[in-house]
């Protein structure tokens, strides 16, 4: 019996690190594979030799054709992807955990409606794209910011469970934010506006840029940091209100906080990209199933499942049709049947 | 340990009783009884300073609950709520372990000294052979006894077990009474309600009985469980037979 002890923690732990670095090796090759697919295609082996020389300082010997659409073009739209996608899947586990609900989306407080509606705003008054974006990341944090005040609010005049406040507060805010929406579209020039206003609303990486880039990194890396620190506690939060604070957690101090982080990761991602939905449910749900519901290793398999399912449905994106599809289409065509599937196979129960 | 002083208590500004006033002794078990929304669960909530007294006071060891930061107040005492279905489908080991919260940091997680912890309470429980079960897949006796756990492993003094017998068959509320019996002898204080007035003679030293919002009596079981206290409190005819050689009774309703 001892012995079998002994030896669980170095198998499980041999097991453990396997798994954690076959992944992201696998995120690489998916990584190597987009940069190099597309209208121009580079070859693998052209691509890594040049990432390569690129990161050692060295001047490559590759086709300067190649190396512009790679370094120029791709690059900056792959590395969006990754970042969009690992932010918006982290953040969904966080709003997951926090409302212990597994139909959660990072939506869930109003951030992309708040964020639209920022957006359509800009579009509809022709700002420069840096103010639309600024627009719509102010917008995001903004909606958040009203739900989780009214949800303070109502609390104060009696209501019991702040969770169901909260998520009550956002729908309603979320409809208040879509009226609003939906006027701005009407009063929208149908020719120029409208178009750009649909195209926000499904999202796509087409034009995101080294500054864009710049411009959210921080962001996200700040709402991150809480995640990491916390990641043990949002286990806690998840069993609820009450009972997270008999067991001794300030829930009135770390709820806000997690929101505020998830919150920020999101409106970050969305402010460049226009709402990209579906990532943020399905992609923890995933790896829900692969490393279980425990946060220290849900954060981080959502944070790769994420970059590689986003860079994967943005390689389909520009590939699949002559014509770029919006994200927003392809992440539901490709998430939806295989929730689905997920729903009818999976042993697990999570609700 | 725990003491109330003329405590009232409520939602929001709905009271719910008043006048409560008891003083807990360490390693002590006190049996609640009462009727169906009769204010049990809601006296806990706040006995735990997860709803602030309406009037009165919570002393915990001499200091006020109320100005006490929620670590101090988990790591003295521990709450076994009714067994739940969880969310998501933790393990055992991993939902027992969580217990050990007040005793960590805000961004600390769970080290080898915790998980020790977490297995000598599963161990203490008979359960260490569902330590890596999946708690949602578990039984609900079985879920009981590892709630139990929880609270153990953050090494509290004091347990309060809302209705810790509810939902569970014949043997399983044996067991888990048998848990709360072997508590005391471990030094560890325990409130715990209960809907069969039977269990304060399995395991109480004292019995509260909470009736209108207000303590209609507080003593040993063969004093406070009577056929009049519990007619009082339930509305109903009870024959209260004393067993042979035991010292304990036997609660059954008289039906007319």
């Amino acid at each position: 019996m001892s012995e079998v002890v002994a030896v669980a923690p170095a198998r499980r732990r041999l097991a453990g690190w396997s798994l954690a670095v076959l992944p992201v090796l696998a995120l690489l090759l998916l990584v190597l594979v987009s940069l190099g697919t597309g209208r121009y295609p580079v070859p693998l082996a052209d691509v890594f030799s040049l990432l390569l020389s690129k990161a050692l300082g060295l001047t490559s010997a590759v086709d300067p054709t190649a190396q512009t659409v790679v370094l120029q073009v791709r690059l900056p739209r792959v590395l969006g992807a990754l970042v969009v996608g690992a932010g918006l899947a982290a953040a969904g586990a966080t709003y997951q955990g926090l409302f212990r609900n597994p139909l959660v989306s990072p939506d869930i407080l109003g951030v992309s409606a708040g964020a639209s509606l920022g957006a359509v705003l800009g579009i509809v008054l022709t700002l420069p794209s840096a103010a639309i974006q600024g627009l719509a990341f102010a917008g995001g944090l903004g909606a958040v910011a009203i739900v989780y005040g009214v949800g303070i609010a109502v609390r104060r005049r009696g209501a019991s469970d702040p969770v169901l406040t909260l998520v009550l507060a956002g729908v309603a805010v979320g409809a208040l934010l879509g009226a609003g929406i939906a006027l701005l579209k009407v009063l929208a020039d149908p020719y120029n506006q409208l178009p750009a206003i649909t195209f926000w609303l499904l999202g796509s990486l087409a034009s995101v840029n080294r500054g864009d880039l710049g411009a959210i990194l921080p962001a996200m890396l700040i709402g991150l940091v809480p995640l990491v620190l916390l990641r043990w506690r949002v286990n806690l939060m998840s069993l609820g209100d009450e009972e997270a604070r008999a067991l001794g957690v300030e829930t009135r101090l770390i709820r806000p906080v997690l929101v505020a982080a998830a919150t920020l990761v999101t409106a970050a991602a969305v402010s460049v990209t226009g709402v990209i939905g579906w990532v943020g449910l399905i992609v923890p749900h995933v790896a829900r199933l692969l490393v279980g519901p425990d946060f220290r290793r849900l954060l981080p398999a959502s944070l790769l499942l994420g970059a590689g399912y986003l860079t994967a449905v943005d390689l389909l994106a520009r590939t699949v049709a002559t014509i770029e599809v919006p994200l927003g289409i392809l992440t539901a065509l490709v998430g939806a049947p295989f929730f689905l599937w997920l729903l009818a196979t999976a042993k697990r129960g999570w609700a | 340990m725990l003491e109330l002083r003329d405590l009232a208590f409520g939602y929001g500004a709905k009271t719910v009783g008043s006048g409560i006033s008891l003083t807990l002794q360490p390693g002590e078990t006190l049996c609640l009884l009462g009727p169906n929304g009769g204010g049990k669960t809601t006296l806990f909530k706040t006995m735990l300073g997860l709803l602030p007294p309406l009037g009165g006071r919570v002393l915990l060891d001499g200091a006020d609950l109320a100005t006490l930061p929620r670590r101090d107040i988990a790591k003295r005492i521990a709450y076994v709520p009714q067994a739940h279905a969880a969310f998501f489908p933790f393990r055992v080991r991993e939902v027992v372990v969580m217990g050990r919260a007040s005793r960590l940091s805000a961004f600390a997680s769970p080290g080898p000294a915790d998980h020790a912890a977490a297995e000598r309470a599963l161990t203490l429980l008979g359960i260490g052979h569902l330590s890596d079960r999946v708690y949602t897949e578990i039984s609900g006796g079985e879920r009981q006894l590892a709630l139990i756990a929880r609270a153990l492993a953050g090494e509290p003094r004091l347990l309060v077990m809302d209705e810790p017998t509810a939902s569970l068959d014949f043997g399983n509320q044996a067991r888990v009474l048998g848990q709360v019996r072997r508590l005391s002898e471990h030094g560890i204080a325990v409130v715990l309600s209960t809907h069969d007035p039977g269990h304060a003679f399995l395991c109480a030293d004292r019995v509260a009985l909470l009736h209108g919002g207000r303590l209609a009596g507080l003593g040993a079981p063969a004093e406070t469980v009577t056929p009049e206290t519990l007619r009082l409190l339930y509305g109903v005819e009870v024959a209260v037979v004393p067993l042979p050689q035991s010292g304990r009774a036997v609660c059954a309703p008289v039906l007319p």
